[in-house]
């Protein structure tokens, strides 16, 4: 069986149609992802500026710390998939697998991070509810959308380390191969979940602080 | 070792898609969007029976004014379990996951949607959403209406708002992965020479409604997860004690559902469009018009959600602007009514089942179309909002227009589906009974909404009690109507004839291959030279020439 | 109740809704007998097998009468809307001296209380000929005040205050109800307006039980809680006088300016480090979860009193 035989699936009639096509149906699925997180954001930007004043107290009390190394990290995994990608695509198996795995390592270096950050906010009691620490009742809504953007890009990204796992295992088994279109849209995602992150820096971290 | 070769003769190739394996498991694993299609069909048909019974018995009870056997807290389930299910469970997937998962790719001759996979998973999707939410209504029900405000939904409401905005929340996951399947079959995989405008209107209206699936439905699933995230974990987002504001989530939640009803009417427009051309014996009137028609009803949809909210407490110039939008996305409604009726011009009308479905469409969606108007006005939706003139008023568009084309669509694509051909006298006298038990029904309905009566109500005024009785029976004959085809379709599998290649004599690329089509579809593919209705080509001069070089022009004038 | 408890035209706002609904129905049937009478006079000449003549369209009948009847739809919605619009813009603010009657919801009823200070529960009294503004607020959930012979509905949200506004010419016990759905009684929630002659209602205001007006009551409050203790003229603490706030304009510490009007004076005492007035310490406390939506309702017409009695001083 050819190379091209095994990457080919139903219905398409040759290779690179079916990459072309496989690209644009991730393009479509990022629109709606931007739209999802678009709702999320534009509650966010309601309240912020109904409570400007609340917004800024409460967003004292993030980790800027964890906050800056995480971006860092996501960063860099953006870049080794980059690479990975690119390097697929001139056929550079050994590459290839090698920035996967970074990446993977990465991205579970910034879920880790974020974990460290979660218990430091816990230990403070800024979860909402009864017995919150910040005096203003607004607050609480600054703090509940960062437990809710925070953890639905976590989920985000946990779905992308577990796609990058079973991709870089299947590239090692040559279940599917380097050219069958499938890393591209994995990486479109990897860098969309990045750039979610990149938005939500400010919103977060930066909300008063020059 | 000696290697034993065994001369198979070839197996005999399976005559049709249904040969293709008989068990269970061949259905439950299948990747043929033609049976994909008839699994969301199963799907839905109990979902639709489901809402239906539960309506069924809101109709009873409202026979007296003080009620008959339900409890407030029983009747505000039921009515609510209905307008969820209806709405996301049956009408939304209706029919783009039926017809169109059946239709599109034969339609513009691919040999199946661009994703198969993802196709089944769309339907694994649906119909554990759709369970995990009929679930709740054994495990206690949910209260809040189809439209989850908060912060009833989110800190009063005794109900499982949870589960069942989950269960919606996994479902809306299914639209977008059939949206986005649809979207990039119609782009990537028609067949030569079906070019953009030589597309049929039904695959113009499935992607029109894909790209609207695709980009409101996102914004439902998280307008739904604030709300569980709320419930669940407490974190304040939308509770007033908080300053949380009451309006975020309406606008979040019409965002979406606004263009949702347009999800909901433009596959309908499309069946109707189908119809109506082929018994009429004539090209569809203004092809293009139609197109853009549609493609503006998705997008300007996207900019009327306000109307929902006039009295909610929005600004009032924000409510005239919605109004004014609401006018404006009328208009491409009004074009194709009007080009629907010119179509029947100088016919040759014949009035099959499915024609009188779609007769029965236009005259419904026109009634329920108008009243929409009188909701966009903004001093008459003050009185009207919220009462059962509302009710109507998309009760008249859902059931009268969109169920009843999702019906004719059936009827006409039953033969290509099961290769049977059902007992016609019974659906004619379905078709009929569908018009007339449904006038009865809701008609009423406009009457008593004007004059005050309010919608969710379980306990009413003894004064609309004559019009809610009216109502109620016409309801009955509705649900006749519902059931005959349950009874006389499943038959015609069993006791039909066998339906020729092209029983109704029409045009398009999924009637010229056999009745039910193979697994591939087609045996080569299909090369296309003409538009999509040429039914009565000497009859128009100018354009369909140009479009069809291939035939003489010896036909009837 | 009567069929006439919904239908009555208790006001000349209501017979004009009537009107503009009579004339979309007019309008609307035409239509409808236009799209039927065209569907059933074609199906009646061409069916098939019918000997009427086919032949090619006409040519006019190809694109001049696709924009055509377009564009007549176009310009009758538009019409349509600017009528149905005007009689809307006329209307867009409550008016500024109108009897105030205050409504708080819960779930599942309607607590009214009158200028005078009388209480009313799912039930409002209100006089003819003059205008009246129904401020509302919600202690729980959304709920709607719907009075379908007034032809008039908003919805009443917590935490924040929306006002519905009439002028009645027709006196009449009417029916009152909750549209927006708010639970298991919702259907339950319902009440009456009873609208009297002027005389009729001043002889029913003095019949009631001797009742403080709300404004003193407030006033009570106002030293209960402890206010005056900061906000009286002669008080030690550096606090804005409240004399003469309402309806006049605020200059805050972030250099923004407002009016204060009823969401500001509650966001002032519920809130009171959202606005900053310039010049002051945010030192005054939250009274959030101490004062309830019916005290916030006395405080608010005890500061609005205030201001009148300067104006009356001036
Ligand atoms: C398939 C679903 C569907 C469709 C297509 C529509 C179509 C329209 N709807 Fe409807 N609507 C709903 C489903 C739908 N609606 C639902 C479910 C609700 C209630 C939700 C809830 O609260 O639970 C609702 C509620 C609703 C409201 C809010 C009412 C309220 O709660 O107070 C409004 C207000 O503007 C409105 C307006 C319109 C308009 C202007 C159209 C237009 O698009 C209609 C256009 C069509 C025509 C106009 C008819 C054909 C035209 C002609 C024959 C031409 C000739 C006409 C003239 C020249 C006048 N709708
Ligand atoms: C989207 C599609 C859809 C469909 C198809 C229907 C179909 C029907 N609807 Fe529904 N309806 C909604 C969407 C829909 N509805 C929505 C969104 C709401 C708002 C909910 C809310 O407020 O949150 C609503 C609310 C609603 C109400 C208002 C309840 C209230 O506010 O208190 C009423 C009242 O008459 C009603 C009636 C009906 C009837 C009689 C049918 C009929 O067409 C149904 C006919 C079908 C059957 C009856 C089933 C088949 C028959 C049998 C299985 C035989 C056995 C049955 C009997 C003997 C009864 N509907
Ligand atoms: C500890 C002192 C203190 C107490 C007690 C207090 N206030 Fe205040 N109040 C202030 C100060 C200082 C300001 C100005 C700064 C600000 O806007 O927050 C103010 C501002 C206000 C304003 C806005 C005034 C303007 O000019 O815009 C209102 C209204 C008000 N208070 C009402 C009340 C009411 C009603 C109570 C009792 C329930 C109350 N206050 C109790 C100190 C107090
Ligand atoms: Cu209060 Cu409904
Ligand atoms: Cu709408």
């Amino acid at each position: 069986m050819s190379e091209a035989s095994t990457a080919l699936r139903e219905p398409w009639p040759d290779l690179a149609r079916q990459r072309e096509g496989v690209t644009f149906g991730i393009w479509i699925f990022l629109a709606t992802e931007v739209l999802f997180f678009g709702g999320l954001f534009l509650g966010y930007s309601v309240y912020r500026t109904l409570y400007t004043e609340a917004f800024r107290e409460a967003a004292k009390e993030t980790e800027i710390f964890f906050g800056s190394i995480n971006t860092v990290v996501l960063l860099t995994s953006s870049m080794t998939m980059t690479v990975a990608v690119r390097a697929a695509d001139h056929g550079y198996r050994r590459l290839t697998l090698i920035c996967l795995w970074v990446t993977l390592l990465l991205g579970l270096g910034f879920l880790t991070g974020k974990g460290f950050e979660y218990n430091d906010d816990l230990t403070k009691g800024l979860f909402p509810g009864p017995g919150f620490p910040l005096p203003q009742p607004q607050e609480q809504i600054f703090w509940a959308f960062y437990w809710v953007m925070t953890g639905v890009h976590a989920i985000h990204l946990s779905v992308g380390i577990g796609v990058v796992a079973v991709v870089a295992v299947q590239l090692q088994r040559t279940v599917i191969k380097l050219e069958s279109g499938t890393l591209t849209a994995v990486g479109l995602y990897w860098h969309f979940v990045d750039l979610i992150w990149i938005t939500l820096v400010p919103l977060i971290y930066l909300v008063d602080r020059p | 070792m000696t290697a034993i070769t065994v001369v198979d003769l070839p197996p005999p190739k399976p005559a049709s898609y249904l040969d293709e394996g008989h068990t269970v498991w061949s259905w439950l694993t299948t990747t043929d969007h033609k049976r994909i299609g008839i699994l969301f069909a199963l799907s839905i048909t109990v979902f639709f029976f489901i809402a239906g019974v539960a309506i069924g018995l809101v109709r009873l009870e409202l026979l007296s004014p003080q009620g008959l056997f339900l409890t407030d807290d029983e009747y505000n389930r039921l009515f609510t379990i209905h307008g969820i299910t209806m709405v996301w469970f049956f009408l939304v997937p209706s029919i783009p996951t039926t017809l169109g998962n059946f239709l599109l790719p034969l339609m513009i001759g691919a040999r199946d949607l661009a994703f198969p996979r993802l196709n089944l998973m769309s339907w694994y999707l649906f119909t554990i959403g759709g369970i995990f939410t009929i679930y709740t209504l054994w495990a206690g029900g949910v209260d809040t209406g189809w439209t989850f405000y908060t912060p009833f939904s989110t800190l009063y409401s005794n109900g499982h708002v949870i589960a069942a905005a989950f269960g919606v929340f996994v479902t809306g996951f299914s639209s977008i992965a059939t949206g986005l399947n649809f979207i990039v079959t119609t782009h990537m995989l028609r067949a030569p020479g079906m070019t953009w405008f030589r597309l049929p209107l039904m695959v113009w209206a499935i992607y029109a409604v894909s790209l609207v699936m695709v980009l409101a439905t996102p914004v439902l699933a998280m307008s739904l997860l604030l709300v569980m995230a709320e419930r669940l974990l407490g974190v304040p987002i939308f509770n007033p004690n908080n300053g949380g504001d009451p309006l975020l989530f309406q606008h979040l939640f019409w965002f979406y559902s606004h263009p949702a009803v347009y999800i909901m009417i433009l596959p309908a427009m499309g069946v109707v469009s189908e119809v109506i051309t082929c018994f009429a014996r004539r090209r569809v009137f203004g092809y293009a018009g139609m197109v853009f028609a549609l493609l503006a009803i998705a997008v300007i949809g996207f900019m009327v959600w306000g109307h929902h909210m006039f009295v909610s407490g929005q600004s009032p110039y924000a409510s005239l602007v919605f109004s004014f939008l609401s006018f404006i996305v009328a208009v491409p409604s009004a074009i194709k009514t009007f080009n629907w009726t010119a179509t029947l011009y100088r016919g040759h009308i014949s009035f099959e089942s499915p024609m009188l479905y779609a007769l029965g469409f236009i005259g419904l969606f026109t009634v329920g179309g108008l009243t929409g108007l009188f909701l966009a006005s903004v001093p008459i939706d003050i009185q009207a909002h919220d009462t059962y003139f509302v009710i109507a008023h998309f009760h008249f568009i859902m059931v009268g227009g969109s169920v009843t084309a999702y019906f004719a669509g059936l009827h006409y694509w039953w033969p290509k589906i099961t290769g049977r051909m059902y007992l016609e006298t019974w659906a004619r006298v379905a078709a009929i009974f569908t018009f007339f038990g449904f006038m009865m029904t809701f008609m009423p309905q406009y009457i008593m909404g004007w004059l005050g009566m309010p919608r969710r109500y379980h306990h009413y005024a003894d004064v609309f009690q004559i019009w809610h009785v009216m109502s109620t029976g016409g309801a009955g004959i509705l649900a006749i109507a519902y059931v005959l085809p349950l009874i006389y379709l499943p038959l015609s599998l069993i006791r039909g004839a066998r339906a020729p290649a092209n029983p109704w004599q029409a045009t398009g690329l999924e009637w010229q291959t056999p009745s039910p089509p193979p697994k591939e579809n087609f045996e080569h593919t299909p090369i296309v030279t003409t538009g999509p209705y040429e039914y009565h080509p000497a009859a128009e001069p100018g354009l369909a020439e140009m479009q069809r070089p291939h035939r003489t022009q010896t036909e009837d004038a | 109740m009567n069929i006439s408890a919904f239908t009555t035209e208790a006001s000349s706002h209501a017979a004009t809704i009537d009107r503009i609904f009579y004339g979309l129905s007019t309008i609307s049937i035409v239509i409808v007998l236009l799209v039927f009478g065209l569907v059933l006079g074609f199906s009646f000449r061409y069916y098939r097998g019918s000997k009427a003549k086919r032949g090619r369209l006409p040519h006019i009948l190809q694109n001049e009468f696709e924009i055509g009847w377009t564009a007549a739809t176009f310009f009758l919605f538009m019409f349509i809307f600017w009528w149905a619009a005007s009689t809307q813009l006329s209307a867009l603010t409550p008016p500024d001296h109108g009897l105030q009657i205050h409504v708080v919801a819960k779930q599942w009823m309607w607590k009214v209380q009158q200028p005078s200070g009388i209480r009313e529960i799912n039930e409002i009294h209100a006089p003819t000929g003059k205008p009246v503004v129904l401020v509302m607020t919600s202690e729980d959930v959304i709920h709607s005040m719907f009075l379908p012979a007034l032809r008039i509905k908003k919805d009443v949200l917590p935490g924040r205050y929306t006002y519905l506004w009439f002028t009645a010419d027709n006196p009449g016990t009417y029916m009152l109800e909750c549209t927006q759905f708010c639970g298991t009684s919702h259907s339950r929630m319902t009440g009456r307006i009873v609208i009297m002659k002027p005389a009729d209602y001043a002889q029913w205001v003095t019949a009631q039980p001797q009742t403080r007006g709300l404004a003193q009551e407030g006033e009570a409050l106002f030293r209960s809680f402890g206010c005056s203790g900061c906000h009286a003229r002669e008080s030690s603490v550096h606090a804005p006088d409240l004399h003469g706030v309402f309806n006049h304009m605020v200059h805050l510490s972030d250099g923004r300016t407002i009016v204060a009007d009823e969401a500001y004076i509650r966001d002032s005492i519920l809130q009171p480090r959202k606005d900053i007035v310039a010049g002051f310490q945010p030192i005054m406390p939250s009274f959030k979860g101490i004062v309830s939506e019916e005290q916030l309702v006395r405080l608010i017409a005890y500061i609005k009193s205030l201001s009148v009695e300067k104006e009356v001083q001036q």
